[in-house]
């Protein structure tokens, strides 16, 4: 290799990367502005709407109630056991709260929606992709996006908001477990307080969050899918199963860091 | 001969460094069925998606009714499509929805009919293609054959002017493959769409195609008539068409059509040496028990076994082939045509005697089957004695199976 071609050769991949990135984030977000144009089309897809908020909503529940509890009740002996070191631990209600309504419940709830709709609606979409349907679609003048994402974006965008005030509600329970009925903390301490340290903002905030990760949950779960033939290291049944776990894995990673970027802007 | 409906205009089409099409020119004209052959991974499905935007060529121009796809704009292209429909190769039947939805989805979608209506359509298109009591299924819980049926059902329920069939009968066996090759043919008389089949099945699509376009090497190196394509004297054409054609009919176990017309070739070759006569009979089978007309799957197994015990009750010197859907060409050497005729009537006594006539299908319905005897004169075509045994098909040897 000549001395100029070690030099380039390096920038010309991170040239290759980045115009990559760039084309793949172009896609992404032309795909997620044609999904929710859609949402909005004639005839509306009412039905098809009230199905995806079954399965991303309704059959999310037991998860997000399981998840929340657990996390509500590891939150109150975490923080008693820090609090009263301080003796402060009757600022576990709001300790909880605050928590859970800002941070820990958009997340979670975002999360464990990713794991187990999102998974399912990247796998789907994928197969209908390697098996010809979405292409059956397009023959049908059908559009695939309006048919298969749109649907599924406004599903998450009613569901995920809901889910996480479940979280956020079975949540505080859990951490009401723990602390006061575990612990010993009044309940009336630990619920007054966390009604004065809560106020609209910090649920907005949550609200605001959680709408923002069910688009990101939605997006990029179904177009990992939906892109499963353009993928380079696998073809059929294995482009499925790795379109599956990109969907899964980058939509946790944007979740995070949306969460950082949207916290960084509200406070 | 008239303006095509879909013309490829030097199509080029390359994966990377591979080129698939390389300058690819075709016509497909109305009301007609043209079908590509050509090698498995050869371009053919990749040639077929061009024509509905699926895939976009790099180079060339794909016209319908002599305007470029490309120069369209989304509303014309919109338009367009509604006259198509597209069968895939794996049929790409909604798995996850019932075959009443899947047959159902184009109109509720695509179209402006009523919803009120739309039930009586998908009725009526199922029942024309055979599907009964299958309506809350799933895909998944169907045969092979039956999915095809249903994928067919899909493609025609919009009542389409084009429709593209991609390798339809992939993974099929003899039965099967021929029954949806006579399903694409009778639906294509009956509604009169132009249909394009993409397909390495020779000679079974010689049969039911009035244009063959070969793509090899990612160009079209023959374009024209079934019967040209078997008569071609072009020796890359012959080595094609020959390296696909088995030696055996796969359904009826006989000679395929080609081998049929080089034995009736060599037939009059001897007859001009020797002085010999020979005979053909062309016996076709037709079902004709009304109600259950379009069974094609039940009249493909009867043919089968029809071709089976007709193979058992012949001389081994005599010749014989399938020549069309359904169709068999009988050469029967050394016999005048009065010779031809008793062997005929002593076939159809055997066939109606000895074996039992409901013993001989083994399946439900009723079936005709007519012959025609003609005796070959010098230097006849085949075509001539062929057409005179068409014309003189007597009722005489026509039995009923019910």
């Amino acid at each position: 290799m000549s001395q100029i071609a070690i030099v380039t050769s390096p920038v010309a991949a991170l040239g290759r990367f980045v115009l990559f990135l760039l084309q793949e984030m172009g896609r992404l977000a032309l795909f997620f502005l044609e999904g929710l144009v859609y949402i909005f089309y004639f005839p509306f897809q009412f039905f098809k709407i009230a199905e995806q908020v079954y399965f991303i909503g309704m059959k999310s529940v037991f998860v997000i109630c399981l998840t929340g509890a657990f996390t509500g009740m590891v939150l109150g002996l975490q923080g008693y056991y820090t609090l009263v070191k301080f003796g402060s631990e009757g600022m576990l209600g709001p300790a909880v709260g605050l928590t859970l309504i800002r941070e820990l419940g958009p997340v979670l709830a975002a999360i464990m929606v990713t794991a187990r709709a999102g998974s399912a609606m990247a796998a789907e979409i994928g197969i209908m992709r390697i098996s010809e349907q979405i292409d059956a679609l397009n023959t049908m003048n059908i559009n695939p996006v309006r048919f298969l994402f749109s649907p599924r974006l406004a599903g998450a965008l009613i569901s995920l908001p809901l889910l996480t005030a479940i979280f956020d509600v079975v949540g505080i329970f859990g951490g009401y477990l723990t602390g006061s009925l575990m612990l010993g903390i009044s309940p009336g301490i630990y619920f007054s307080h966390m009604v004065e340290a809560v106020v609209m903002t910090d649920i907005n905030g949550g609200f605001v969050k959680s709408v923002v990760f069910a688009g990101v949950v939605a997006t990029i779960t179904c177009y990992q899918g939906y892109y499963t033939h353009l993928r380079a290291e696998g073809f059929g049944a294995k482009g499925v199963g790795l379109a599956t776990t990109s969907a899964v894995v980058f939509a946790s990673v944007m979740i995070l860091i949306t969460d950082y970027v949207i916290t960084s802007f509200m406070l | 001969m008239s303006e095509p409906l879909i013309r490829f205009d030097d199509i080029h089409k390359r994966f990377g460094t591979n080129e698939v099409l390389n300058g690819v020119n075709l016509s497909v004209y109305e009301g007609e069925i043209t079908t590509v052959i050509g090698k498995s991974g050869g371009g053919k499905s990749v040639l077929l998606k061009h024509i509905v935007g699926l895939m976009q060529q790099d180079e060339g121009r794909v016209l319908i009714e002599g305007k470029p796809l490309r120069e369209m704009t989304r509303a014309e292209r919109r338009a367009m499509k509604r006259r198509f429909s597209y069968m895939f190769q794996g049929n790409a039947l909604f798995d996850s929805m019932t075959v009443y939805d899947n047959v159902a989805l184009p109109l509720k979608e695509k179209t402006d009919m009523p919803k009120k209506e739309i039930p009586g359509q998908v009725e009526k298109k199922m029942d024309q293609l055979d599907l009964h009591d299958i309506h809350n299924k799933y895909p998944s819980q169907l045969s092979g054959g039956m999915q095809k049926r249903v994928a067919l059902a899909r493609a025609l329920v919009t009542d389409p002017e084009i429709v593209l069939f991609d390798e339809p009968t992939t993974g099929l066996d003899p039965v099967r493959k021929n029954a949806v090759h006579s399903m694409i043919s009778d639906y294509q008389q009956q509604f009169g769409f132009t249909g394009v089949i993409v397909s390495h099945e020779i000679p079974d699509v010689f049969y039911i195609s009035q244009r063959i376009g070969m793509l090899d090497e990612g160009r079209i190196i023959f374009e024209g008539k079934p019967e040209d394509i078997q008569n071609s004297r072009d020796p890359l054409v012959q080595r094609f068409v020959q390296g696909f054609e088995s030696r055996h009919d796969q359904l009826t176990g006989m000679a395929p059509q080609s081998q049929g017309e080089q034995r009736y070739r060599e037939e009059i070759a001897r007859m001009d040496r020797y002085q010999n006569v020979f005979s053909l009979i062309l016996l076709t089978m037709d079902r004709i028990d009304g109600e259950r007309k379009r069974d094609h799957e039940a009249h493909q197994t009867a043919l089968k076994e029809f071709s089976q015990r007709i193979r058992n009750h012949l001389r081994l010197t005599d010749i014989c082939s399938r020549y069309g859907m359904n169709k068999l060409m009988i050469i029967l050497p050394n016999a005048n045509q009065q010779q031809a005729e008793e062997v005929c009537a002593k076939l159809a006594a055997n066939l109606q005697t000895t074996e039992g006539a409901d013993a001989l299908f083994g399946s439900e319905g009723c079936f005709r089957v007519t012959a025609g005897i003609a005796e070959a004169a010098k230097d006849s075509p085949i075509e001539q004695v062929l057409s005179a045994a068409e014309e003189a098909r007597n009722p005489f040897y026509e039995f009923r199976v019910c």
